[in-house]
Formats: C-alpha cells, sequence, structure tokens
C-alpha cells in the first residue's frame, strides 16, 4: 500500500512542472500590459515603464523568468500580488475556505443525490423512472451555470423571496474568523441565528454549483451500475438468495464505484471551474472571483501561483482517487505495486 | 416423491424482432439422491431452464409452466421473498466461469459466509469455523489463510471449489452445476467433476450436471435428458442411451465422439446450425438435420413419447429390434 501510494505521488512531478509551465505561458499570452493595467496610461514615459518592468522582474528574458518561479514555487513562495503586494499564498488561504465549503455542500449534494438516483434508474432500467431521472439529469447536465443561477435567483430570492441574493451571511452578523469555514466560525461565536443565516445563504449557490456535477455522476452511476449488473458475480449473489439491497448496494455498487469515484474525483476540476462563475453571480468570496479579478487586472503573480494552487488541490484529490481504487478493489493494488 | 417436478416448462424473450422461444415444454422429475445429467449444444435451452427454476432469469423472460414444484413448494406462484429463503439454501447453482462468478472486491470467506449468515444466521466465530470446514471439504489446501484471499489470488479450479464450497455452504438438497468443468483445464476438469460426484453422495442430495461433454455424461451421470433447441429430445438411463440411443439427434451426436470414429478419416459431423428465433422449421425442430428424416417430419410436431427406459421426441426413432 506504502508503495503503491509512494509510486502515485511520483506520477504527480511531471504533472506539477507541466501545470507551472501552462500557468506561467498562458498569462503571458494575454493581450495587455500588465504596467498599464496595473498603473494605467496617464503620464505614463517609457523611463517610467521600464522602471516599473524591472521592479516586477518582466525585463528578463521568459525563460529566466520562468526559472526564477519555479525556483520560488519549490521553495513555497508563490510570489506576491502586483496589486496588493501580499503574499499570493495568503491572499489565496483567506478566501479558499470560502470556495471549499461552498464546494463541500455541492460535492455532498451532488454525490447523496446523484448516486442512489444513478443506482435507481440502472437497477429500473427502461422504466418510466429510469427514462425521467435520465431525462432531468440531461438537462441538469446542458444548463449553463450563469442563466441556472440568474433564473434561480429571480424565483426564489426576487418573486417568492424565500432566499438571500448574494453574499455568504447576513451583514447583521458579526462573525470573527477562526477557521474561515463560516458554517463551523459562527457555531463556534455562539451569537445566536449566524449558523442559520450563513445556511440560508448557502441554499441556491450550493445548488447552482452542484447541478451539473450532480447530473454527470447521476449518468455515470447509472452506466456503471448497467455494466456490473450484467455480471456473473451479481448472479452469484443473487443465486445466493440475498436481499436486492445487498445484491445492488454492495456486491454490484462496490464494482461500480470505481468508475463513480472516478467521476467524482474528475468533478472537483468542473467544480472549480463552475466555482468561477458560480461566485460571481452570487457575490462570493471565494478564490473564483480573485482570479477572474485578478486576469482582469493582468497581476501575473496572483493568476500564476492560483493556478498552480488549485492545481495541486485537484491532484491531490486524484491521489485520494487512487488510493481509494486500491481499497475498493484489491486486485488493482495488487497489480500495480 | 420427487424432490423436483416440472411439466411443460417452456421459457420467451421478448426481444426486438419478436418473442422467442428458449425453452420448449421441457418435462423433469428428479427424485432426492438422483444424478441428472442435462446435454446439448450451447443455446439448446439447458441453463435457461435451470435459471428459470432459480428465478434468476432477467425480466424480458416468460417462464411458464404446468407444474414447476420443490419439495411440495409450487415455484410458479411463489413470491420472491420466499423464493430467497429457498434458493441458496435447498437448491443452490454453481456456474460456467468460476474466475467471473465470484466478486473481486471479496474476500473468499467473506463470500462463504453470507449465505452461512443469510440462511443459517450464523454468528462471526461460527461462521469462519464452517468456511474453514468448507474449504477443507471441496479440497482446498491451508483453509484457515485461503479465507483471507481475493479471487484474483485464486486459479481458476480454486475458484470453482470455492463455489462448490458457497453452494453446498447450506447443505442443498438440490445442486445444480452448470457447465462447472467448461472454462478449467482438463486435468482439473476430472478432479472437479470427481468432486462434485463425491460431495453428492456424502451429502445425500441430488446433483443436476449441465455438459456439453459426453465423456463426463458417461462417467457420471445416472439419467441423461438431451437437449436440442429447447426441447427435450430424448430422456434415457445413461448405459442404454450411450448403447442405444433413440433420437436420431443423440444417435448423431454419440457418433462425433472422437473414441467411436478412431477407424474413420474425419470426424463425423452433424450438417447444418441450430435453428435459430427466425427460422425454426415447421415440424420437428431436427428435422433439416436428420439423417433418417421422412416426409411427415416437416408437417407436425412430434410430441414426447415415453417408453420403457425412458422418453423422445421423434416419430421414427432408431429401432433396434432387429438387432436383437
Amino acid at each position: 500500500m506504502f508503495a503503491f501510494i509512494l509510486n502515485r505521488i511520483a506520477l504527480l512531478v511531471p504533472i506539477f512542472f507541466g501545470v507551472t509551465l501552462v500557468s506561467f505561458g498562458f498569462i503571458r499570452m494575454l493581450p495587455g500590459d500588465p504596467v498599464v493595467a496595473l498603473a494605467g496610461e496617464r503620464d505614463m514615459t517609457p523611463e517610467r515603464h521600464a522602471e516599473m518592468m524591472a521592479k516586477l522582474g518582466l525585463d528578463k528574458p521568459a525563460w529566466q523568468q520562468y526559472l526564477d518561479y519555479v525556483w520560488n514555487l519549490l521553495h513555497g513562495d508563490f510570489g506576491t500580488s502586483v496589486l496588493t503586494n501580499r503574499p499570493i499564498l495568503d491572499e489565496f488561504m483567506e478566501l479558499f475556505p470560502a470556495t471549499i465549503e461552498l464546494g463541500v455542500t455541492a460535492m455532498m449534494l451532488a454525490v447523496v443525490i446523484g448516486v442512489p438516483i444513478g443506482i435507481f434508474a440502472a437497477v429500473k432500467r427502461g422504466t418510466f423512472y429510469d427514462q425521467g431521472i435520465m431525462g432531468l439529469s440531461l438537462v441538469g447536465y446542458s444548463m449553463p451555470i450563469f442563466w441556472w443561477g440568474l433564473l434561480l435567483i429571480i424565483l426564489f430570492s426576487g418573486i417568492w423571496g424565500l432566499t438571500p441574493i448574494s453574499g455568504r451571511i447576513s451583514f447583521l452578523y458579526d462573525v470573527p474568523t477562526v477557521t474561515g469555514f463560516l458554517l463551523i466560525d459562527t457555531l463556534l461565536s455562539g451569537e445566536e441565528g449566524a449558523f442559520a443565516s450563513a445556511m440560508h445563504h448557502m441554499i441556491l449557490p450550493t445548488i447552482v454549483l452542484g447541478t451539473i456535477p450532480l447530473a454527470i455522476i447521476a449518468r455515470q452511476t447509472r452506466s456503471a451500475m448497467l455494466e456490473v449488473l450484467s455480471e456473473d458475480y451479481v448472479r452469484t449473489a443473487r443465486a445466493k438468495g440475498l436481499s436486492p439491497l445487498r445484491v445492488y448496494g454492495l456486491h454490484a455498487l462496490r464494482n461500480a464505484m470505481i468508475t463513480v469515484i472516478t467521476v467524482i474525483g474528475l468533478q472537483v476540476g468542473t467544480l472549480m471551474a463552475g466555482a468561477i462563475l458560480t461566485e460571481t453571480i452570487f457575490s462570493w468570496p471565494g478564490i473564483g472571483k480573485w482570479i477572474i479579478f485578478s486576469v482582469f487586472s493582468r497581476d501575473y503573480y496572483a493568476v500564476q501561483g492560483g493556478l498552480v494552487l488549485i492545481a495541486m488541490i485537484i491532484m491531490a484529490v486524484n491521489l485520494i482517487v487512487d488510493v481509494l481504487y486500491g481499497l475498493i478493489n484489491p486486485r488493482i493494488l495488487h497489480t500495480s505495486s | 416423491m420427487s424432490l423436483l417436478e416440472i411439466r411443460n416448462l417452456s421459457v420467451e424473450f421478448q426481444t426486438v424482432s419478436g418473442s422467442f422461444r428458449a425453452v420448449d415444454g421441457v418435462d423433469l422429475d428428479i427424485k432426492e439422491t438422483d444424478l441428472l445429467s442435462i446435454v446439448g449444444e450451447s443455446g439448446s435451452g439447458k441453463s435457461v431452464s435451470m435459471l428459470a427454476l432459480m428465478g434468476l432469469l432477467p425480466w424480458t423472460a416468460n417462464v411458464t409452466a404446468d407444474k414447476m414444484e420443490f419439495a411440495g413448494l409450487d415455484l410458479r406462484t411463489i413470491s420472491n421473498r420466499a423464493r430467497r429463503k429457498i434458493i441458496g439454501k435447498d437448491i443452490s447453482m454453481i456456474f460456467q466461469e468460476p474466475m467471473s462468478s465470484l466478486n473481486p472486491c471479496f474476500t473468499v470467506g467473506f463470500q462463504i459466509g453470507e449465505s452461512l449468515k443469510q440462511h443459517l444466521g450464523l454468528g462471526g466465530a461460527a461462521r469462519k469455523k464452517r468456511s474453514i470446514e468448507l474449504l477443507d471439504l471441496v479440497g482446498i489446501p491451508a483453509p484457515a489463510e485461503r479465507l483471507k484471499a481475493f479471487p484474483h489470488q485464486l486459479s481458476g479450479g480454486m475458484s470453482q471449489r470455492v463455489m462448490i464450497a458457497m453452494a453446498i455452504a447450506c447443505n442443498p438438497k438440490l445442486l445444480i452445476a452448470d457447465e462447472p468443468s467448461t472454462a478449467l483445464d482438463v486435468t482439473i476438469q476430472a478432479q472437479i467433476i470427481d468432486l462434485l460426484v463425491d460431495l453428492q453422495n456424502e451429502k445425500g442430495m441430488a446433483l443436476v450436471l449441465i455438459t456439453h461433454d459426453m465423456g463426463v455424461v458417461a462417467e457420471t451421470a445416472k439419467q441423461v435428458i438431451v437437449m436440442y433447441a429447447g426441447q427435450q429430445v430424448e430422456q434415457q438411463e445413461v448405459d442404454s442411451l450411450f448403447a442405444k440411443p433413440r433420437h436420431p439427434y443423440t444417435h448423431a451426436l454419440l457418433n462425433a465422439l472422437p473414441e467411436r470414429s478412431l477407424h474413420l478419416d474425419r470426424l463425423p459431423t452433424i450438417e447444418g446450425v441450430v435453428p435459430g428465433a427466425g427460422d425454426r422449421p415447421p415440424g420437428c425442430l431436427f428435422a433439416p438435420r436428420c439423417e433418417f428424416v421422412q416426409d411427415d417430419c416437416s408437417q407436425n410436431i412430434p410430441g414426447l413419447q415415453a417408453t420403457e427406459l425412458g422418453a423422445f421426441r421423434c416419430f421414427h426413432p432408431i429401432d433396434y429390434t432387429g438387432q436383437g
């Protein structure tokens, strides 16, 4: 097991360098001058421009900039934001809990509903239930996030007045930051109504962010289950006289989980991309919104650092998925180590 | 009294191109310590008729029978819940592909213990003890260690032994073995068949052996049913079947055995193929391939005729009276 994990970690090293190269390159391909974006065009003399470029380290050749960047990364230095003059890592860590909080609740929604309805659709294959679930999930999968978010806001917040329009918590509450996770901090503060308010603010963003992963997880669970249900060992389980719950929920699902967990792992990436839109729609102070802002202001170091940090999180999730494979189906563990 | 009595069992599958009759009017009687062998080509309905008995067919299958009774229970009207109390306990079944019939995600011990827990309600320690006994009984060395093994760590023969251990865990009255040795090496095949026959004698259970290997039939079975295209074409005791097959299909099958054609340059074959869903002949299903075919064979459907020794489904059975 230990060798298996080490092996998987070693595989992440080249991916890490690939990510640094891409994040370094892409932001530099964008049109627009970082100095102009920062200081504005007024009173910009060539001398002043060159001075600022030198200050930002952008006057060096690209390869040297890249080497400096990777060297600093390896020493845990993600650079400094040009705009705020604060370390990228600090900014990221400050905003990250809000994104994680939303991401985790959205993923929980997607898994808790998606997996059971996927199993149900597979078991009831070809029936009205199956077609209904698959039809709905196709709709969910096809809906653009920004449109779906606005639609829900208009309906629930605008017309019915049931949910808040934006933000993480009502301005009536002032909760001290301990963990950065508002659901936890409100509980810790003991302030009455704060937790409920934070929950209330999470409902719509969670639904909006969770819809696409939910639809994908339901569809993939169904197809993974269909494949497994025709396997000989499922017939063996039925021939033992086991209950349908045990045949489907244990014997079949355990095998289908390999696919389902892969999909869940991949959805973490989709979730990060979705977070950018969702956070923008709901003014959610997370890293999605921060990255968009950094791109617009050509804050090279913030975008580079933010992308690498997000990529590292996704790589970590994939590592966990790999380890789970081995735990679910021991054959994978035995053949790879 | 028969342990299992089946009259006129038919199974039809609904497909896009209409319904397809996989099993057509099968009659079966099995007494408590019988060893019955069902032989036939692939697709002749051997497995499907037994899966119908177990209730393991997909929902597209339509099972009908005039009678289907196991130990006094009517299997046609039984609820799913009540059936689950019987299958895996009183009737159990092992399958053709041992490697894929065990769940790759669970240990051998878990999979055997599951049956013991389900039907006998044994606790953890008792399950372990009984599982070790069972593995020992089916001839697996170091049974206590093997309990912790996963299926991919076992060979095909070992896996089939585990399947057998699982099937006999609750001392079934009837064990159905669906081509248990087909997927295994030749040397292992004989061991598995011997094991099944030994267990049958030891436990006093009935055994149905589905196979297409005539050699296995000759060595083990007492009663033999020959199936062709979903129909039972002949039933006899094994010795008389091999000596004097009445149905031309049985006759042709036996002629195709390599050991019976040592004096010939080429192995005899049966010309043509088994009729599929769309091209079933109007009369006797074997008529297009039969070397003794006569005019009436393709006009009327022959019924199952009982004889002193068994039954056959043919208008012009092979007659041995002239030979004495």
